[in-house]
């Protein structure tokens, strides 16, 4: 009578031991089939024990559900990962997958894959060959800008880095400063330091940058540029003048109704024809004109959202202070309409960052576009799998950085309204 | 002085100078490139005009809905990549759909587990561009798979190779009366449900409508197979030897790994949105209306159906069709990998052909747009309608 009784306070001393012994009994099972390839229920028949885990852990789960135990540690696990029959089956399957799943992801990442050597034949193991990124890492990361010169990339990035380290440890005051030149004389600057051609430089054209720094100088510049473009057509989409609204509106439809690809390719296609016979405009200054535009048109759209969720008493009051429009907006409407939409400011530049691989169609290779090229080589056939997988992890630190740091900021700028 | 007096006292007039400044500009700014251009293809020797569109293309497409080869037309090719386009994009919404509702759901599931597994899904998917995704799909996963000779087998009726999946073909007989029948069947169902709504608004009564529904749209169809004749078998794909090394199989349906991958990128990167919303919405019933329903006596089927779902739904549609309308801009990226959709068929293979970039470019775009502000469109007048109407 009370083996089958209900699992209640009463029978706690014999009901969790058993239950625990058995839910451990078949993660061990799982753990030791999935690691050491053995079969610890082997002696069964080969259908019962292929479910015998499944099974032990669901008796094994069942037994130890016990509402108000008074273990606190027990009631913690019932409610968050045992608190119905259900629940319980996922838990399980959830556990199963995740120590099924571990050893081949380890074997292909870390014990089977190769560290050493310099080519393809070095890759004897049958994990991934790692060599392949060490060996193209270079390019990966500045495309065919030559070796030699390198170091100028490198040093506008550390520059870059350098000063907005410094301006975090600044006084308000100066940090003033260190901003207007981040956004005024820096990009200038370092642009012109990559590309060279004067004060005893080097030229080298655009088609040879690529890599992963062009995918920062593309970010950083289209969001320069697409950032002031989207709030003015956000402002002139809210403008009580019917031609200024109305061209806005049209201009702002129309770069979120197509998709960038089709930009991209208008922008090499069909843009020079729409030039005076000769004049050549580079591709890469095309290219950030397109994906500037583009991504400022979404940004219209979240500024406005942020500019109609004010109340209307900050327009008035504003007004009755004899602010004019110019002034109203800038000190007034627009940080705290600004604020509103962290959120999806750093939305629209993610997508921005995500959105930089698609440049390939024009024929500029950034990260994404190197690795292409590399696994055509003929001596790195085959090594698609390594390539993508380190570019999706590096886009993925990137970017989740980015969305990490704008909840942070969030709240910190958050106020109580 | 006075100029500023005038201007200050003269609103119309102080309105009036941005605006004719904005639109001259603009003007100005289209007649210099319309100018330039007209210049640049006199120069070229081609005339503007969509004449193209009736010459014959002389290039083939590797995967079509309708009948199409070299000696087609062009505007016939932009039609096979412009159905090529809505199909992926019908797929991709299908799963993004279905994943995205799970998903959304388990991020708020109460078991630990499944809600952090639900949320590093979202995290993962969503921070990597989705054009490495279809590349990681593409040249990496789906380039793993066997040839035919080793494919991998469902039961016997569809196999898995790196040439794409083989599906059987269904083989219909009087196809057409049996469409009728379905579309018999949702208008029925559309009646049952609106006498469903006014039974339980006016009198309180409540009918199963949901499996009324159901028996409905599984029965008319049945019976058309019984009495009217139709009938359907499958044409299972065979392996067929072509040379002594290379295999194939014939019959059945090829679906294309270009196919393949853009769709699971499409569907897995969208559906990490799609969560969001999900999520979002469910959240945003506040606990109170739960609460209210089910001290009125509403069982937990009919708080979920009644009083949660119409509000969630609320907040989750239209930003949700925003992202089935990002999947379909999205799809584009087909172009990456020869998937044959408009960009690729048209902007790419047809431009190349005639060089007539400015019609071209101009009908892809503005067919993207059409799409879009159809889609926008019908989310304003779907927002007007479920707004809270408030008394």
């Amino acid at each position: 009578m009370n083996l089958i009784a209900k699992p209640s306070k009463d029978n706690i001393k014999t009901y969790v031991p058993i239950g625990l012994f058995l839910v451990s009994l078949s993660f061990l099972d799982v753990f030791v089939n999935a690691f050491f390839n053995f079969n610890l229920m082997g002696f069964l028949p080969s259908q019962l024990s292929y479910f015998l885990p499944l099974i032990l852990g669901y008796i094994g789960f069942y037994l130890i559900r016990i509402e108000f135990s008074g273990v606190r540690s027990l009631d913690i696990l019932n409610k968050n990962i045992n608190s119905n029959n259900f629940n319980a089956l996922l838990t399980l399957f959830t556990i199963f997958i995740i120590i099924k799943s571990t050893p081949p992801m380890l074997d292909w990442f870390i014990l089977e894959a190769n560290f050493v050597g310099n080519s393809k034949d070095d890759c004897t193991g049958d994990g991934a060959c790692w060599v392949f990124i060490k060996v193209w890492f270079n390019r990966f990361m500045y495309g065919l800008y030559p070796d030699s010169e390198q170091w100028r990339i490198n040093t506008a990035f550390l520059i870059l880095f350098t000063i907005v380290g410094i301006s975090f440890f600044v006084s308000e005051k100066l940090k003033k400063y260190f901003i207007l030149f981040l956004v005024f004389v820096f990009p200038f600057l370092g642009i012109k330091l990559i590309s060279g051609g004067s004060f005893g430089l080097e030229y080298v054209e655009s088609a040879a940058w690529g890599g992963l720094s062009l995918t920062f100088i593309i970010s950083a510049f289209a969001i320069l540029f697409c950032f002031p473009i989207g709030v003015i057509l956000a402002l002139g989409r809210r403008s009580s003048l019917p031609a200024i609204k109305y061209i806005s509106i049209g201009f702002i439809e129309l770069w979120r109704g197509v998709p960038l690809i089709t930009v991209l390719f208008m922008s090499a296609v069909m843009f020079p024809m729409f030039l005076p016979d000769g004049t050549f405009i580079d591709k890469l200054i095309r290219v950030l004109i397109a994906i500037t535009l583009f991504e400022a048109a979404y940004m219209a759209e979240v500024v406005r959202g942020g500019l109609q969720a004010l109340p209307k008493g900050q327009y008035e009051a504003a007004k009755s202070l004899g602010m004019g429009y110019w002034r109203m907006n800038a000190l007034i409407i627009l940080p705290q309409a600004l604020k509103l939409v962290i959120p999806g400011i750093a939305n629209t530049l993610l997508a921005l960052v995500k959105d930089t691989p698609l440049i390939f169609v024009v024929g500029l290779m950034e990260l994404a576009g190197m690795i292409g090229l590399a696994k055509t080589n003929p001596k790195w056939l085959g090594m698609a799998m390594e390539g993508y997988v380190f570019a999706g992890l590096v886009f993925w630190v990137i970017c989740y950085a980015m969305s990490r740091y704008s909840q942070n900021l969030e709240r910190k700028l958050s106020t109580e309204r | 002085m006075n100029f500023k007096k005038l201007n200050i006292e003269n609103k119309k007039i102080r309105d009036l100078i941005p605006q004719a400044i904005t639109v001259l500009a603009l003007l100005s700014a289209i007649i210099y490139f319309a100018t330039n251009a007209q210049i640049n293809m006199g120069n070229r020797g081609i005339s503007f005009g969509f004449g193209f569109l009736n010459q014959e293309a002389s290039f083939d497409i590797t995967f079509s809905m309708i009948e199409y080869d070299g000696s087609h037309s062009y505007g016939r090719a932009f039609l096979v990549g412009l159905l090529n386009t809505i199909l992926v994009s019908a797929i991709g919404i299908f799963f993004a759909t279905i994943m995205g509702v799970i998903v959304g759901i388990s991020r708020l599931s109460d078991n630990y587990l499944i809600a952090k597994v639900a949320e590093w899904y979202v995290e993962i998917f969503r921070n990597i561009p989705l054009i490495l995704q279809i590349f990681f799909w593409y040249f990496a996963a789906l380039r793993a798979l066997p040839l035919p000779e080793n494919a991998i087998s469902f039961y016997d009726i569809s196999f898995l190779t790196i040439k794409g999946w083989y599906v059987p073909k269904f083989v219909w007989a009087n196809f057409n009366i049996f469409l009728l029948s379905v579309i018999a069947a949702f208008i029925a169902i559309y009646f049952i449900n609106s006498y469903a709504t006014k039974q339980r608004e006016q009198f309180g009564k409540q009918i199963p409508s949901t499996i009324i529904s159901l028996a409905t749209l599984i029965f008319i169809p049945l019976t058309t197979f019984l009495f009217l004749g139709v009938s359907l078998t499958f044409e299972y794909p065979v392996l067929k030897q072509l040379s002594p090394t290379v295999f194939t199989y014939a019959g059945g349906v090829s679906i294309i790994p270009e196919l393949i991958a853009l769709a699971l990128a499409l569907s897995m990167y969208t559906a990490t949105f799609i969560a969001e919303n999900v999520r979002a919405g469910i959240l945003g019933v506040g606990k109170g209306q739960k609460e209210a329903a089910a001290s009125i006596g509403l069982n937990k089927n009919q708080i979920l159906k009644l009083v949660v779902m119409p509000q969630a739904l609320r907040i989750i549609i239209p930003p949700t069709t925003n992202q089935y309308l990002n999947l379909t801009k999205n799809s584009s990226l087909a172009a990456a990998i020869a998937y044959p959709d408009i960009v690729l068929v048209f902007a790419g293979t047809a431009l190349m052909q005639t060089g007539r970039a400015i019609e071209i470019i101009s009908i892809t775009m503005l067919t993207y747009l059409t799409l879009s502000i159809s889609i926008s469109i019908f989310m304003n007048w779907y927002n007007k309608k479920m707004a809270i109407k408030e008394k």
